[in-house]
């Protein structure tokens, strides 16, 4: 079966090439660089296809490298990896074609592209890793890839939100590492099994285990942007919009939120790690994050800032679901790790789509822009609402999916205010934008109207793919029972890793 | 076929020759000599791989009176690694040196100390390596002080008796060695000796030699200077190659020939002084406000690395996982000298440019001159110990010995030498990839930036993903002693 | 053999005295004599090596590595001569 060696590893390169290509492009060679990224990103759609569907009927996916002895490097798809391996491709197309037409007529889009394909791969290799070391590589690896995306503008400002993303990451990556050798060394090697493997080694001390997963946490939380390790996410606000959409929606913090997911599934297992005590502990990070996140989205003026502080509070959704035991929260955090990308990607394209267009950066610019823009304000009222969880957007399919499981493991007495009160604080810093776009009439001239002349609100690049997420996170809500969908599939995810 | 073994000796060193008889084709010499070098050094290895550690009694003199060369893997890793650095070296040279009147002069040198280096990875006597040593040391410094710049002729000058004085120890070590066990060839020595205070005496002064010349902290202060000074292709070389050869005769004396003798206290020491200069070094780095001398403030911090290996082997008994950690040490001296080399011809490269190398003045480099900044880049993953670079696959196994044999204390340094390399490359990275007109308007492309991005890739790429050659090659040991 | 050792001894002592000089001094021209003297002192050891006893010929192996060593050291200083002359007339200039 060559096949199953070789489709891992052309996922991977289906964005890693036309990256690398990108890169020895001329600025002005725009028609081929297009061409480039959009041959990959259908490529790798193509290729995600197939192993979804190989995946679903247990085909097994593998390719192993020997690096040095004991470190293998190991792609290997299962369930998990393909549920965060078809959300970055689908959403990597639409942010390619989002990209090509925001940045138009920038500098160095060469540049930009490149570190853009190399971000995708690494992101997707992240998803792929079948064993903490691969993971640990693309973990770095993203760090790298990001970094000159968010220095992208060369502004002073960029450059230090660059830098301190760096700070973060860094270290983040380091403890990260130091965990995942330590247990290298106890174990002999760490694959990620579905349902974990610790529990086999009834001789490894336990106490031992709890400081490792405390390294792992810390090490992942930062990227996941865990209160007090969040301090990066609102500063690199300062990247071009499209880069900001991945890197909330797909890339760095969904790579955080990921690996603790692995990390507690497929190699503590989440009942053992649940025997530990630091499922507990993780919950309660998580449900603070929520909280506080969604308290300091309230008090910011600042559009991306805003939509940044709710990313901080949403991602830990995520986390809240993967720290309580039992399936349905399984599904309830598994199921917004996609729905959060598909909501928030489309909340960032239409902050994007305002600062462009009408040169909106602050909400209290904001008055009348509906009637102004209807399209990109339908978009991002619908990803609006669902953040706050109104059915039938998809949002609320994933907290319905958290509050049952809460009571499933007998901790609905502090998860479920912890989930209204952020459902209530949702809707206070959503709402106001909401009634502010669409009832109140502009007050005073937009800040830099660039659309004057236009026929329409925006070129179809920028007005289609917020309008296409915002449909289907509508679509994933509405239809959550229909196979193949996200909510089918962290089903199927929650019966795998609970089978024993 | 045994006398393949002369041929990365003799095609230098007739070569060199060939240079100061024709100076004025010395150029073409130079880089024609360097790739047949490289290509002997190649078919040494196909031989060795085939066939295990290669002897050769030179002039037919059996060792003990006469003197051997032996190729085995450790020393067929170090000579592959000087070969294709210094070729692509030379490359860049001759682009570097091509209109400068001491040309002849390089060239002669470069080639002598080639011929200085291959010996010394060849060598299986005591003695011989003193010579080699010395041949090593005097080349080195003639080619620090071709710049001829003031500050470069007093580093040089240093650079030349700290040296001296390293070799006077190493010499008298080899003469209590010679008093103790009658002999110096060294596979005869790795079965004599054995522990006891002339031993002890013997291995603490060709050690204490030798890391004067590995410039292991306090014993640094000499290297930055004399690295920092040099002329590019030059820095090149020395702080890529010409340490690695004091480490190299150190892991043969302390793994194989004095095993039994090595205390854990005195790896101990050395660890510690490693420790030292990986912290000292990177912060040194870090102020530094040329781009040479960071490089240089680097060397010393990721030689500081190499000597935190040593508590460990020591610590760890005989078996699967002293090997991997003995290859990951020389995974890191290999990585270290194809990344430290790409840096310092990158570095080489701006400043024929720019006409400085002030770090904070390089804005728009990444603009101007792409391929460099690329190099700079990706030499930098390798230098901080990020994937895929092989210093990244080191660096994991040199944790987890630490979590093997318990001494949790080298891991608050490791992690404060990660975060601080990582400052001093990203703090470089983010002036050269800022907009400004720093470097001027030229683009380039061609000879001088390709060598450096070849090095870069070796280090990030080629040592990361095959990386597990090295651990394929060192058990191949023409020394029964240790594991090396 | 006591004769030799005290050859030996006076070697080691030599060398000791060297290294510190070179250590201490700070001008070039002291430093290298007292590398010089440092070196005759490893020689002065490796002579005294090769003393056998009266009944047998001496060792020729010493002998020979010190000859080697003699060039090695002429030729070092030379070249640490020749430096500080160049550096000195930069000086000058």
């Amino acid at each position: 079966m060559t096949m199953s060696v070789w489709l891992p590893v052309g996922i991977l390169l289906s964005s890693f090439i036309p990256g690398v290509l990108i890169f020895f492009q001329p600025e002005e060679r725009h028609r081929l660089r297009t061409w480039l990224n959009l041959l990959g990103a259908l490529v790798k759609l193509l290729l995600v296809g197939v192993l979804i569907w190989g995946v679903f009927h247990e085909q097994v996916f593998e390719t192993r490298w020997t690096m040095a002895p004991g470190l293998e490097f190991v792609l290997h798809a299962d369930a998990l990896s393909v549920l965060f391996v078809s959300l970055s491709t689908l959403l990597w197309l639409v942010t390619t074609i989002y990209a090509i037409g925001y940045l138009e007529r920038t500098p160095h889009r060469s540049r930009f592209f490149g570190f853009f394909s190399l971000c995708v791969t690494a992101t997707v290799g992240l998803a792929l890793a079948g064993n903490l070391f691969t993971f640990v590589v693309f973990y770095e690896l993203l760090t790298l890839a990001t970094y000159p995306l968010i220095a992208h503008k060369g502004s002073p400002e960029a450059l230090r939100g660059a830098r301190i993303y760096l700070r973060y990451t860094l270290f983040g990556g380091l403890l990260l590492m130091i965990g995942a050798v330590w247990l290298h060394t106890l174990t002999g090697g760490v694959e990620f099994v579905e349902g974990g493997i610790l529990d086999q080694y009834t001789n490894l001390d336990q106490s031992t285990l709890r400081w490792i997963f405390l390294l792992l946490i810390v090490g992942l939380g930062v990227k996941a942007a865990l209160v007090p390790l969040h301090g990066w996410l609102p500063q690199a606000m300062v990247a071009p919009a499209p880069v900001s959409a991945l890197l909330h929606a797909v890339a760095v913090v969904k790579a955080g939120a990921f690996g603790i997911v692995r990390v507690i599934y497929d190699v503590y297992g989440v009942e053992f790690a649940a025997e530990l005590g630091v499922l507990t502990l993780l919950g309660a990070v998580a449900s603070i994050t929520i909280i506080y996140g969604s308290l300091k989205a309230l008090s910011q003026d600042h559009l991306k800032k805003r939509l940044a502080y709710s990313t901080v509070s949403q991602v830990s959704y995520i986390v809240l679901g993967t720290a309580i035991l039992g399936p349905l929260a399984t599904i309830g955090g598994l199921v917004h790790l996609v729905h959060q990308g598909v909501m928030k990607i489309t909340l960032f394209f239409a902050a994007g789509n305002y600062a462009e267009a009408l040169g909106i950066h602050r909400i209290s610019e904001m008055d009348g822009v509906g009637r102004r823009m209807p399209g990109t304000t339908l978009a991002f009222s619908i990803g609006a609402l669902g953040m706050i969880g109104i059915p039938p957007v998809a949002g609320f399919i994933s907290k319905w999916y958290l509050g049952l499981g809460a009571v499933e493991a007998g901790a609905a007495a502090w998860v479920v205010p912890v989930l209204i009160a952020s459902s209530l604080l949702n809707a206070a810093y959503f709402l106001p934008i909401l009634y502010r776009a669409w009832f109140k009439s502009p007050s005073r001239p937009w800040p830099a109207d660039r659309t004057a002349g236009c026929a329409r609100e925006l070129p179809d690049p920028l007005l289609w793919p917020p309008v296409t997420t915002a449909a289907l996170a509508l679509l994933i809500g509405l239809f959550a029972a229909a196979p193949y969908s996200p909510l089918e599939w962290a089903e199927l995810i929650a019966g795998r890793e609970y089978r024993q | 076929m045994n006398n393949l073994l002369i041929w990365p000796i003799a095609v230098p060193l007739f070569s060199a020759l060939l240079a100061l008889l024709w100076i004025r084709r010395s150029t073409w010499i130079g880089v024609f000599g360097t790739a047949l070098s490289l290509l002997v050094v190649l078919l040494v290895g196909r031989q060795v791989v085939e066939s295990g550690p290669i002897e050769l009694a030179l002039g037919g003199w059996t060792p003990g009176l006469g003197i051997a060369l032996r190729a085995d893997g450790l020393s067929l890793l170090m000579l592959l690694m000087s070969s294709l650095v210094s070729m692509a070296v030379a490359v860049y040279a001759s682009v570097y040196f091509s209109k400068a009147e001491r040309r002849g002069e390089f060239w002669v040198l470069w080639l002598l100390l080639i011929t200085a280096l291959h010996a010394l990875f060849l060598s299986g006597d005591l003695f011989n390596l003193y010579v080699t040593l010395e041949l090593l040391g005097l080349s080195a410094v003639v080619l620090a002080c071709l710049g001829g710049s003031r500050e470069s002729l007093q580093a040089a000058l240093r650079y030349l008796v700290m040296g001296l004085l390293g070799s006077m120890a190493f010499l008298i070590g080899v003469a209590l060695i010679y008093a103790g066990y009658g002999t110096l060839d060294m596979a005869a020595l790795a079965d004599a000796i054995e522990a006891g205070p002339a031993a002890w005496l013997a291995l603490s002064l060709m050690t204490g030699g030798l890391l004067i010349k590995s410039a292991l902290f306090p014993l640094h202060f000499w290297l930055p200077p004399a690295h920092a000074n040099a002329p590019a292709p030059v820095s090149a070389v020395l702080s890529a190659l010409v340490v690695k050869a004091a480490l190299y005769l150190i892991l043969r004396l302390w793994l194989s020939l004095f095993d039994g003798v090595v205390t854990q206290a005195a790896a101990v020491i050395l660890g510690l002084l490693g420790a030292v200069a990986v912290v000292w070094g990177s912060w040194a780095a870090l102020q530094a406000e040329r781009l040479k001398l960071m490089a240089a403030y680097s060397t010393v911090a990721q030689l500081g690395y190499l000597f935190l290996f040593l508590p460990l082997l020591t610590a760890l008994p005989e078996g699967a996982a002293r090997d991997v950690a003995l290859g990951a040490l020389v995974l890191l001296a290999l990585t270290h000298g194809f990344a430290k080399s790409a840096f310092f011809l990158a570095a080489g490269v701006i400043m024929q440019r720019a006409g400085h190398d002030r770090i904070a003045e390089l804005g728009g480099t990444a603009r101007a001159l792409p391929v460099t900044a690329f190099t700079l880049a990706l030499a930098g993953v390798a230098l901080i110990g990020l994937p895929p670079s092989g210093s990244f696959l080191a660096k994991w196994h040199l944790l987890s010995s630490a979590f093997i044999t318990g001494q949790y204390v080298w891991l608050p340094v490791i992690a404060v030498g990660t975060l601080l390399a990582g400052a001093y490359i990203f703090r470089l990275l983010g002036y050269a990839f800022a907009p400004g007109e720093g470097v001027g308007p030229s683009l380039s492309a061609g000879r001088e930036e390709i060598p450096a991005v070849l090095l870069a890739l070796i280090a990030t790429l080629l040592l990361g993903f095959w990386a597990s050659a090295v651990w394929e090659l060192l058990p191949i040991s023409a020394y029964v002693g240790g594991g090396a | 053999m006591t004769q030799a050792l005290i050859y030996a001894l006076t070697g080691a002592v030599l060398f000791m005295l060297g290294v510190r000089a070179t250590l201490l001094r700070d001008t070039l021209l002291p430093r290298l004599l007292a590398l010089n003297v440092c070196g005759a002192g490893v020689f002065l050891v490796f002579v005294s090596l090769a003393y056998r006893g009266d009944s047998m010929p001496t060792d020729p192996v010493p002998h020979a590595l010190v000859l080697t060593g003699l060039v090695v050291a002429i030729s070092a200083t030379a070249l640490a001569l020749a430096l500080n002359r160049r550096l000195r007339e930069m000086t000058d200039e």
